[in-house]
């Protein structure tokens, strides 16, 4: 299937407002000489404009989902689907499209390209997709790092930044193509409190003010609970699955 | 600027002392190829157009390649021939004026006759072993350079004194005649001549220097005592590369041999191609060595990037995009690597043409070099598509990498 057949049959769906992702009985299964079960038998659906905490220990498998949810990795067994549409299968081209224009990812570490300067690294996934004129990407990168109070340091490289900033840029570089779903892999775990508060509002307004889905994987269950709904994982499957703050 | 081309130029910006090196490899593997290319080039051109332009393009003479069948033989279908008394007197061509306007009504060049004899020049205690050829002063402009080769007189001095002869500043050399020295030419037919030397040849090619002398044609017949003999029609082409074919025809046509002066060298010829298969082995090995550079920054880059690789496969760039960027990267290699070579070329090309060195075999004291674009285009050629080749396989393995182990490891 071809990348834009892809992206039509995903919005087709999307119309029909199945789950934006969905886990059908996915098991992932690392081979070796030990196999090692990352996860197995998740069945899951996330919507639209849901704010969603995976919480569990370590090594219960969390980031794992994160990266099946996020077409990232391949389950051994099962399926997930993105608006509908089975992903397993998909061409690596169809699965890197789907990444670039329905998901945005945030990692604990902000993973930004060190020689290029915050706006470049924002703009990136615009680059990628190629859509916009380059006035257009510039103006959407700096309207964004704006929005998230980085508009003077635009011009600057990674390093110049604080640990906060950086993943602020990061967050703005997992909106650059206007995804409908955020995933980040312990987006606080690496700041300061003060500096996690900020990214958590962040993330809690991209759901309550834009309409976006965040799926964010935390060890922190205190912020888990400011979230609306917590998947918690034990051992690789899921243990509970509640919703704690429900909006109207 | 293009992603691909801007993460790939902005690779190879921030690692400047790798890229460096690695560019200096293929420039170095570039610029020694064009220098050897260009001082083979330059002395296999200087020798052929030696021989071009000194010797005839093709020479007919009055021998044939097999002996032409017994009338006996024709006649009877079993026929025992012995005893034949080979002829002591050459034949000489037959009818050479119009053998020579038969030929010169297709073939595109000039045509003119000659008389061969095998003499020894008797000078002041020296006899050598002496090829003179009988020739027409006003025809041989445009058969070949000898006119323009002459020293210390026209060719036309030929016609001023009796038995006039022009022999080889080599020759002249080894036996001490000077212009106005009365020698003595003896052939094995039996011919003794005292001839004045009225002029002195240079051809640049020994062999002819040492060891040819010109005479008027009819002095030549003299020496070989057959009066009106014309033993060579010497052939001068337009087209100096198709002699080959040009003597084949002749020799059909006419049954004399005909032979080309590919074939009159084709020793050498064939000495030249071993000497190109090796020189192009060389370079092949040069640039072979100096794309292992290539490869080396390539796999180091695709190392240290690994983590930028796996965030930008996590974004959504396809392995197609990332494969691209560090073949793009490996061709900025390897071009910058080609045009720095072009000038390091370029300039040890300079640098050894400036060299002086004293060849016995050539007439210059300076090294023949070709200077042609030819030389620069293969070379580089052969650099960015060795380099392209070196980076794909790095390439090709961070296309593939697995972003959740390296981000998994990253954390």
């Amino acid at each position: 299937m071809s990348a834009a057949a892809a992206k039509d049959t995903l919005a087709v769906a999307g119309a029909a407002r199945m789950p934006l992702i969905e886990a059908r009985n996915v098991t992932r299964i690392l081979p070796g000489v030990v196999p090692t079960t990352l996860v197995h038998n998740i069945d899951l659906a996330i919507r639209e404009n849901e704010f969603v905490a995976i919480t569990g220990p370590s090594g219960s498998g969390k980031s794992s989902l994160l990266y099946l949810l996020g077409l990232l990795d391949l389950p051994t067994s099962g399926e997930v689907l993105m608006r509908g549409q089975e992903t397993t299968n998909m061409a690596e081209e169809d699965r890197a499209h789907a990444r670039l224009t329905m998901l945005g990812f945030v990692f604990q570490f902000h993973f930004l390209l060190p020689e290029f300067t915050v706006l470049e690294n924002v703009t990136l996934p615009m680059r990628a997709l190629g859509q916009l004129s380059a006035s257009a990407m510039r103006t959407r990168g700096g309207d964004l790092l704006g929005s998230l109070g980085l508009g003077d340091h635009m011009n600057k490289r990674p390093d110049q930044l604080s640990g906060g900033q950086r993943q602020r840029v990061a967050v703005a570089r997992a909106l650059a193509n206007e995804p409908p779903v955020i995933l980040a892999d312990e987006p606080t775990g690496s700041l300061d409190s003060k500096a996690s508060e900020q990214v958590f509002e962040v993330l809690r307004d991209l759901v309550h003010k834009q309409g976006k889905t965040v799926v964010a994987v935390t060890h922190d269950l205190s912020m888990a609970a400011r979230m609306d709904r917590q998947i918690e994982l034990i051992d690789g499957a899921i243990v509970a699955d509640k919703t704690i703050n429900a909006r109207g | 600027m293009n992603l691909i081309l801007d993460i790939a130029w902005t690779h190879v910006r921030a690692r400047v002392r790798q890229t460096g090196f690695a560019v200096a490899g293929v420039a170095t593997g570039v610029g020694f190829s064009i220098m050897m290319a260009s001082l083979m080039q330059g002395s296999q051109d200087d020798f052929t157009d030696r021989l071009v332009n000194t010797l005839p393009n093709v020479t007919v003479s009055d021998e044939r390649r097999s002996p032409p069948p017994q009338p006996a033989a024709t006649a009877y279908d079993a026929a025992e021939i012995h005893g034949l008394t080979p002829e002591a007197r050459r034949r000489g061509i037959k009818n050479p004026l119009a053998s020579m306007a038969a030929l010169e009504a297709w073939l595109p060049g000039a045509v003119g006759p000659s008389v061969k004899v095998q003499a020894i020049i008797r000078y002041a205690n020296h006899d050598i072993a002496t090829n003179i050829i009988g020739i027409d002063p006003r025809r041989e402009s445009m058969i070949s350079d000898l006119p323009k080769q002459m020293r210390g007189a026209t060719l036309n001095a030929l016609f001023r004194a009796t038995n006039a002869i022009v022999i080889g500043d080599r020759l002249s050399d080894k036996i001490g005649a000077r212009i106005g020295a009365n020698i003595t030419l003896q052939t094995s037919e039996g011919a003794r001549l005292n001839a004045q030397v009225v002029g002195f040849f240079h051809t640049g090619v020994r062999q002819l220097d040492e060891s040819t002398a010109y005479v008027l044609t009819k002095t030549g017949q003299i020496l070989s005592k057959q009066t009106g003999l014309i033993n060579e029609l010497r052939v001068r082409l337009r087209e100096p590369m198709t002699s080959r074919e040009v003597a084949t025809r002749i020799e059909n046509d006419t049954g004399y041999k005909s032979v080309s002066w590919q074939e009159a060298n084709e020793d050498l010829i064939t000495t030249f191609i071993i000497r190109n298969l090796i020189m192009y082995t060389v370079v092949g090995a040069i640039l072979l060595v100096a794309s292992f550079g290539t490869y080396n920054i390539i796999s180091t880059i695709t190392h240290e990037k690994a983590r930028d690789i796996a965030i930008m496969k996590s974004l959504g760039l396809s392995e197609y995009t990332v494969r691209s960027i560090f073949v793009i990267e490996a061709m900025i290699i390897g071009f910058a690597g080609a045009l720095a070579g072009f000038l390091l070329g370029y300039l040890l090309c300079l640098a050894l043409g400036s060299i002086e060195i004293k060849n016995p075999f050539l007439d210059s004291d300076r090294l023949p070099l070709a200077y042609t674009y030819t030389h620069y285009l293969l070379a580089g050629a052969v650099a960015l598509v060795s380099s392209v080749a070196a980076g794909y396989q790095p390439a090709r393995k961070a296309a593939r990498m697995h972003p959740v182990e390296i981000i998994r490891g990253a954390t």
